[in-house]
């Protein structure tokens, strides 16, 4: 405890110095400024601003700041999950489920404000589990073999199904379609480049945002502009901006829950901050008196996986921090930020540079606070944005969009590349197919083959490797019992009606 | 044997198009064993099990226990103008630079609205140019050329 402490005070000497505190400030500022935008996740909002942060002396400084852009960003993708059902990014996914729909209903104040409170609660926790436990928690991850780490990746992915709306089929279907995408580019192992019709930009693989950016973005926009009858327009009910003690009271729990989850599942890599909030948001409308509400504008189904979703965040930290191990593509920006710095990131880190690295820990915290502090009083500003008419609104999204699938590689061909997931997004919503699922397949799809093909390298091309070792069968044995849960008849019938009566 | 949900039949087709199309794809690699896996390996599996998925949601499409579904109206014109804008965007960028880009992707964009209004599309082109001058091209310095080739140069 004693260390604990005088290494959270070395940290907090180096957090609060002006120079640090204040770029920690404009990092928090830019992040959720640029993660506002609709279509622009923390990924391309860190990746558009890193090379600001070349130019700084201090490593510290650079890192401290860079983590403020990605807590700014990510609340500032919540924000436009929750006003335009636009997510960013995968985590924030789960976010649009009720988040919009309390939008919808006028109570985007009270989504924006618990979302705000919750993450920082979830920040401050985490914050002092990481100073905590970064060096016994990394061991968790140290047990982790190639096979466990499929087993929770499957885990991830039926539990994701389990949530999406509609047909059980469809969406694992969409999980494995997402995986293939996942494929095209060129493979790891082998260095072949497949599926990309030897089109050279393909062999890099196809972009996060820009299928996010084409079956989101352009999809939504396409179908919003079709129903010419019943748009919707908020500016009648935008209602109070602060959420009322009964939903305030409802949120605490979920806060605590979607805390403790997201902390835990954010250490594992693989998407721990998007397993976070699925999960989250899956153990609220388990607990839930009133399950029917979610997907209607339930404030727990904002509150648990907001709170998951930056606790998750957080914690993904501990592994890069403490094996230099990235299980984020955001966590891999930052370990090239530190590699720009001359930073080895890993477990040395912790001993030769005991400033940097408790200092950009307690940075966390104070990042958490500036950006309450800094969101609270704008969430006004954020709602004004509702008022604005959809026919002024759809261009200038549309125009954030496309600058900025093209500022990922400063080339136009990911632009073009946003047009065949339109079409594909377009489609799916014909038919009734949920994209969300896959989004996390195309995120997992690579990771998932390369620990696939090292157990199996492992055990000589023995499948029983995933059910004799004890943690791997387990999570997978949960995902058997999801999947039962499903089709249990009289599940099924519940199930069915629930998304009926949301369609309705 | 009657379709009773039009938009499952479709998305099993859908899926069995392309989990086909990958399986066969992926025989272009080397698929090796379980134990060394090649690069063809990973994706022949997922393509067969989605081919499978495929086949099982069309087959559902005529179970009786399926609600009545048809596909609802494709909107042509709103997905040739707004794809329509994004295009014209990408190609004409690197010639002609961003503000003549912008400033047709929003005009073309524009149209695909019912209510459209040419003074609002005027301000909103005014009012993104000045933006997106002030965010991307000073404040994140983006790479893009500003005004067309032929009088930047």
């Amino acid at each position: 405890m004693d260390a604990l402490l005088s290494n959270l005070a070395l940290g907090l000497s180096t957090a609060v110095t002006l120079d640090n505190i204040t770029f920690c400030f404009i990092g928090v500022l830019l992040g959720t400024l640029i993660g506002v935008l609709p279509g622009i996740g923390p990924l391309a909002t860190i990746a558009m601003l890193l090379p600001a942060t070349y130019k700084m002396t201090d490593p510290t400084t650079a890192l401290i700041m860079l983590a403020g852009i990605y807590y700014g960003a990510q609340y500032g993708g919540s924000t436009t999950a929750i006003l335009v059902n636009l997510p960013g990014e995968t985590s924030s996914v789960v976010t649009t489920l009720d988040g919009y729909q309390m939008a919808r209903k006028g109570r985007a104040g009270p989504a924006l404000a618990i979302s705000a409170i919750g993450s920082f609660f979830a920040g401050t926790v985490a914050t002092f589990l990481i100073a905590a436990f970064a060096p016994p928690l990394s061991e968790i991850a140290f047990k982790f073999g190639p096979a466990e780490y499929f087993a929770l990746m499957v885990l991830g992915m039926i539990a994701a199904v389990v949530l999406a709306h509609g047909s059980f089929l469809k969406a694992l279907a969409m999980v494995v379609l997402g995986l293939l995408l996942g494929m095209i580019g060129t493979d790891v192992n082998s260095g072949v480049a497949r599926f990309s019709f030897d089109v050279p930009e393909l062999t890099d693989g196809i972009e996060f945002v820009v299928v996010a950016m084409g079956m989101f973005g352009f999809g939504e926009i396409i179908a919003n502009l079709e129903q010419k009858e019943h748009r919707e327009v908020f500016t009648s009910k935008v209602g109070r901006l602060l959420p009322s003690m009964q939903e305030f009271k409802a949120s605490v729990l979920p806060i605590f829950r979607g805390t403790a989850i997201g902390s835990m599942l954010g250490i594992l890599p693989g998407g721990g901050s998007v397993l976070g909030s699925f999960s989250s948001y899956a153990i609220e409308k388990k607990l839930s008196k009133h399950p029917e509400q979610f997907g209607k504008g339930a404030i727990e189904g904002v509150a648990g996986p907001e709170s998951a979703n930056n606790a998750g965040a957080q914690t993904s930290f501990i592994p890069m921090l403490t094996l230099g191990i990235p299980t984020t593509p955001v966590m891999a920006l930052m370990v090239a930020a530190m590699m720009i710095h001359n930073i080895q990131p890993g477990p040395q880190v912790m001993t030769s540079n005991p400033p940097l690295f408790w200092g950009l820990i307690t940075s966390m915290w104070v990042g958490n606070l500036l950006l309450v502090i800094l969101n609270l009083p704008l969430i006004g500003l954020w709602i004004k944005l509702l008022t604005v008419p959809y026919r002024v609104l759809y261009p200038a999204i549309l125009l954030f969009c496309v600058i900025g699938a093209y500022s990922i590689n400063n080339n136009v061909f990911d632009v073009f590349m946003t047009l065949p997931f339109a079409v594909l997004g377009y489609l799916f919503k014909k038919l009734d197919c949920e994209p969300a699922p896959l989004l996390l397949g195309f995120v997992l799809g690579e990771l998932m083959e390369e620990y696939l093909r090292r157990a199996m390298t492992i055990s000589r091309g023995d499948w029983s490797v995933f059910i004799t070792r004890p943690l791997s069968a387990t999570m997978l044995g949960i995902a058997l019992v999801l999947v039962v849960i499903v089709f249990m008849p009289a599940i099924a019938k519940k199930r069915k009606e629930a998304f009926a009566e949301e369609e309705g | 044997m009657r379709i009773r949900n039009h938009r499952d039949l479709w998305a099993g087709v859908m899926f069995f198009v392309f989990g086909a199309g990958f399986a066969l794809g992926s025989l272009n690699y080397q698929v090796g064993s379980a134990a060394r896996m090649g690069p063809g390996y990973f994706p022949l599996l997922l393509g067969i099990i989605l081919a499978l998925l495929g086949l099982a949601i069309f087959a559902g499409a005529f179970a009786t226990s399926n609600e009545e579904l048809q596909i609802s109206k494709v909107g042509w014109w709103e997905i040739g103008l707004i794809l329509g804008a994004v295009a014209l965007f990408a190609l004409v960028l690197p010639q002609l630079g961003i503000i003549v880009a912008i400033t047709l992707l929003i005009v073309v964009a524009a149209f695909a609205s019912h209510e459209f209004r040419l003074r609002d599309t005027i301000i909103s082109i005014i009012v993104l140019l000045v933006m997106s001058y002030l965010v991307f091209v000073k404040g994140l310095e983006l790479q893009f050329p500003l005004w067309p080739k032929f009088i930047s140069n």
